[in-house]
């Protein structure tokens, strides 16, 4: 019997219709729109100004906070301004857009396809060159690399677990990648488990890739202590706290991070962009982006600059269908339906799904009939239909009490609810405010 | 044996007794009879607009207080208020009625449509999703928690512009002032006669900004605070504000703001806007013409 996690969980469609196409390089875009604010964390400041010119690869926005990360230019040219613009967020957003001028990249930067094995940088230095790449979660929480791997005291960590689940439908640039980049994954695999001193790693997959588990246990078999590990295909298996109940059979108690049992989670886009950044010296500048959707003619998986507007990747396949009702940056359960296709590629996309007229529609929610199956399928063992109930009556003590900050909004309540109740939208909010107390709270 | 049993308790309960005489004298609580007096002569809306959980609560502060100032009940207004003060027989000075106002004119003219939300009914909701359909991230976003939040029938959403509109049963409870993510509503005064004029936007960006999203948006310039003679306006973060206890209504930043983000209510119509109407109706007119020509 394949492993899985035991708590809740749900079965939407796969629908990974993208899953044969080979990642295909985007062409560069005319103007580059880099927002600052990129990671979960304290938004970086930006080091150039008007009329500055840039190389791709060069520093452009610093992060400096704790929680913040690096920026670097994906293209290179003039920087046209610094402005708010609307990005994915749906809000406006500080940018650094550039006009983009040839394709200049910063010396030192190996972009050859060679394959670097050694690993000669050192435990720490490998954590300072990760941080120095702006590297963040390309899974789409975009917490910072560096942070995971600097374990505070009294803490261990005892094992590194990959996350190759994707179970989010429709998408598939970590499909791809695992496929296509096998062994640079390995690599940045082993480069993590030094960051970390760490002789364990586990790369967990759902045995829906089966192309890509066979692929990476057999070039797995040269690289001592990585183990590929198959899962039974259930949503959202790709959360943290799910896939390392799944892997290694343990619990991260509520409001604790992994690295309370030992572990450290990392997404394989992120594994790879490691790879890149300690290999090739190469910082986080383009990452894979799946673009699909039923409507459209072909589907894709890109290599993409971050900053490249979303409507190229469109235009590059024959535009936006005519009945293209919604486009979402993400998955369906877990993406953000975006306000403009300009808004651009960052960090944290992993994919563009366009959702056609006929099934973009909200169905009417009607009362919770108490048939507690939001209860038996949330993950996290939460009760989605008390805290909506919660939240409306905005009694925000008991919002927390029953745990509302350990959502991961994966939307399984939402997915199942015969009453088509918007749980989640609530549960949002409540999150949204309960948060706001907590931090009032410890200024 | 029982001897000693019975004594020693009797001691104990002599001592208790004791102790127990002089901490009931010294909690002593007497319910001050005038708290049930100010409550009878409160409105018994219970909704909290004068800042006290409910009407009980805030007759309890009022005797306790010894005072009235700084007390004020909007439902029941100075009539109310007064009959307070012949219970505590204190004086009572009459306070400007308030009334809503909605700080927002990005009506779907003014600031068109841009994307469709089709989430829940709710601004608490959508205002954590995104900046609103017609872009701005300020502005009103038309769900109507304001109007849900109001227990007197005074505020309603206007399906034309996609805004709320204040009626004159407004109590100034200020529920819908707490319910608006957006703080959009302030209390302000009624004014003479009903005139009133604010700047009817709270957006905070800079001047080009704003409007790429809202025609009416505050720009920030300026030019009202320069024209007020009574220093009523102040700007920060590129939005001004008017001072209702300044603001002596001779309407001329009205005239002056280049946006027509500045609101009068209740003001008969100015001849100079007449004027600058006609005047621009020419201009159209003469640009119209010459266009004909040349197109001849
Ligand atoms: S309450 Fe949160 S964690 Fe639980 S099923 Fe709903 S969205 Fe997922
Ligand atoms: S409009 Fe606002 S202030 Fe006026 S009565 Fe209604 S909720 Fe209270
Ligand atoms: S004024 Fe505020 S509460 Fe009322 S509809 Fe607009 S955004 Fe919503
Ligand atoms: S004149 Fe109008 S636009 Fe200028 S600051 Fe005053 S209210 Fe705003």
């Amino acid at each position: 019997m394949l492993k899985t996690f035991k708590l809740g969980g749900v079965h939407p469609p796969e629908n990974k219709i993208s899953r044969e196409k080979s990642i295909e390089v985007l062409d560069l875009p005319k103007k580059a729109f880099i927002p600052v604010g990129q990671v979960l964390g304290a938004p970086s400041v930006p080091l150039v100004k008007r009329g500055d010119m840039v190389k791709v690869g060069q520093l452009i926005a610093k992060g400096e906070a704790f929680i913040s990360a690096n920026i670097h230019s994906s293209v290179s040219g003039k920087v046209f301004k610094i402005d708010d613009i609307v990005d994915s967020s749906g809000f406006r957003k500080k940018t650094i857009i550039i006009d983009v001028d040839g394709d200049e990249w910063e010396e030192g930067i190996d972009t050859s396809n060679e394959i670097i094995r050694d690993i000669s940088l050192s435990k720490a230095e490998i954590i300072e060159r990760i941080k120095a790449s702006g590297i963040v979660g390309l899974g789409g929480a975009t917490f910072p690399s560096h942070v995971k791997l600097m374990v505070p005291k009294g803490k261990k960590a005892e094992v590194l677990i990959i996350n190759g689940v994707e179970c989010e439908p429709y998408l598939t640039s970590d499909h791809r990648l695992m496929l296509e980049k096998t062994e640079e994954l390995l690599i940045g695999t082993k480069i993590l488990m030094k960051g970390l001193a760490v002789d364990k790693a586990i790369v967990g997959i759902e045995n829906n890739k089966a192309d890509a588990i066979e692929k990476l246990t057999k070039v797995a078999k040269d690289y001592a202590g990585i183990t590929i590990l198959p899962l039974k295909v259930k949503y959202p298996q790709g959360g943290e706290k799910q896939l390392i109940k799944a892997a290694i059979n343990r619990e991260v108690p509520s409001g604790a991070l992994p690295i309370e049992v030992g572990a450290v989670v990392n997404n394989v886009g992120t594994t790879y962009a490691v790879y890149e950044a300690v290999q090739k010296n190469k910082p986080l500048v383009e990452r894979i982006v799946t673009l699909t959707g039923k409507s459209l003619e072909e589907t894709a998986n890109f290599l993409v600059r971050i900053g490249t507007p979303i409507s190229n990747l469109l235009e590059s396949k024959n535009g936006l269908p005519e009945d293209t009702a919604k486009v979402i940056s993400g998955g369906p359960m877990m993406g953000k339906t975006l306000t403009t296709i300009d808004a651009a590629v960052v960090k944290g996309t992993s994919g563009v799904l366009l959702i056609p007229e006929k099934e973009s529609k909200r169905i009417e929610s009607s009362t919770c009939i108490r048939c507690g199956k939001c209860v038996s399928v949330c993950p996290m063992g939460l009760e989605p239909h008390l805290l909506e109930k919660l939240v409306q009556i905005e009694d925000w003590e008991e919002t927390q009490k029953n745990n509302v900050m350990d959502c991961i909004e994966c939307g399984s309540c939402v997915y199942t609810c015969p009453s088509y109740r918007p749980l989640l939208d609530y549960i949002r909010l409540g999150k949204s405010k309960v948060g706001e107390i907590i931090r009032s709270r410890k200024k | 044996m029982i001897l000693y049993s019975i004594i020693s308790l009797g001691v104990i309960g002599v001592i208790s007794a004791i102790i127990l005489f002089f901490v009931a004298k010294k909690f002593n609580v007497v319910e001050d009879p005038r708290i049930d007096e100010v409550e009878e002569v409160l409105p018994a809306a219970n909704c909290g607009g004068c800042g006290y959980p409910g009407c009980r609560n805030f007759a309890e502060e009022i005797v306790k207080a010894e005072s009235v100032s700084g007390f004020y009940c909007p439902v029941g207004g100075n009539d109310v208020m007064a009959e307070v003060g012949k219970v505590m027989g204190l004086e009572v000075t009459a306070q400007k009625p308030l009334i809503a106002v909605i700080r927002c004119n990005g009506t779907k003219k003014n600031s068109p449509q841009k994307s469709i939300y089709d989430g829940i009914e709710s601004c608490a909701v959508a205002h954590n999703l995104f900046a609103g359909e017609g872009g701005c991230s300020y502005g009103c976003l038309g769900l109507g928690d304001c109007v849900d939040a109001c227990d007197f029938d005074a505020i309603h959403m206007d399906p034309e512009t996609g805004l709320p509109v204040v009626n004159d049963k407004c109590t100034a409870c200020g529920a819908c002032v707490e319910a608006c993510p957006r703080d959009i509503i302030e209390l302000r005064h009624i004014g003479p006669k009903a005139k009133r004029i604010f700047v009817s936007c709270v957006n905070k960006e800079k001047g080009a900004k704003a409007v790429k999203n809202c025609k009416v948006a505050c720009i920030g310039c300026g030019k009202c605070e320069k024209v007020c003679d009574f220093d009523a306006i102040t700007i920060e973060n590129n939005l001004a504000y008017i001072d209702y206890e300044k603001c002596k209504l001779c309407r001329k930043c009205v005239t002056v703001c280049p946006t027509n983000a500045i609101w009068e209510i209740n003001f008969p119509l100015k001849k100079v806007k007449v004027d600058k109407v006609k005047r621009v109706e020419a201009k159209v007119e003469k640009e119209k013409k010459s266009e004909n020509k040349t197109d001849n």
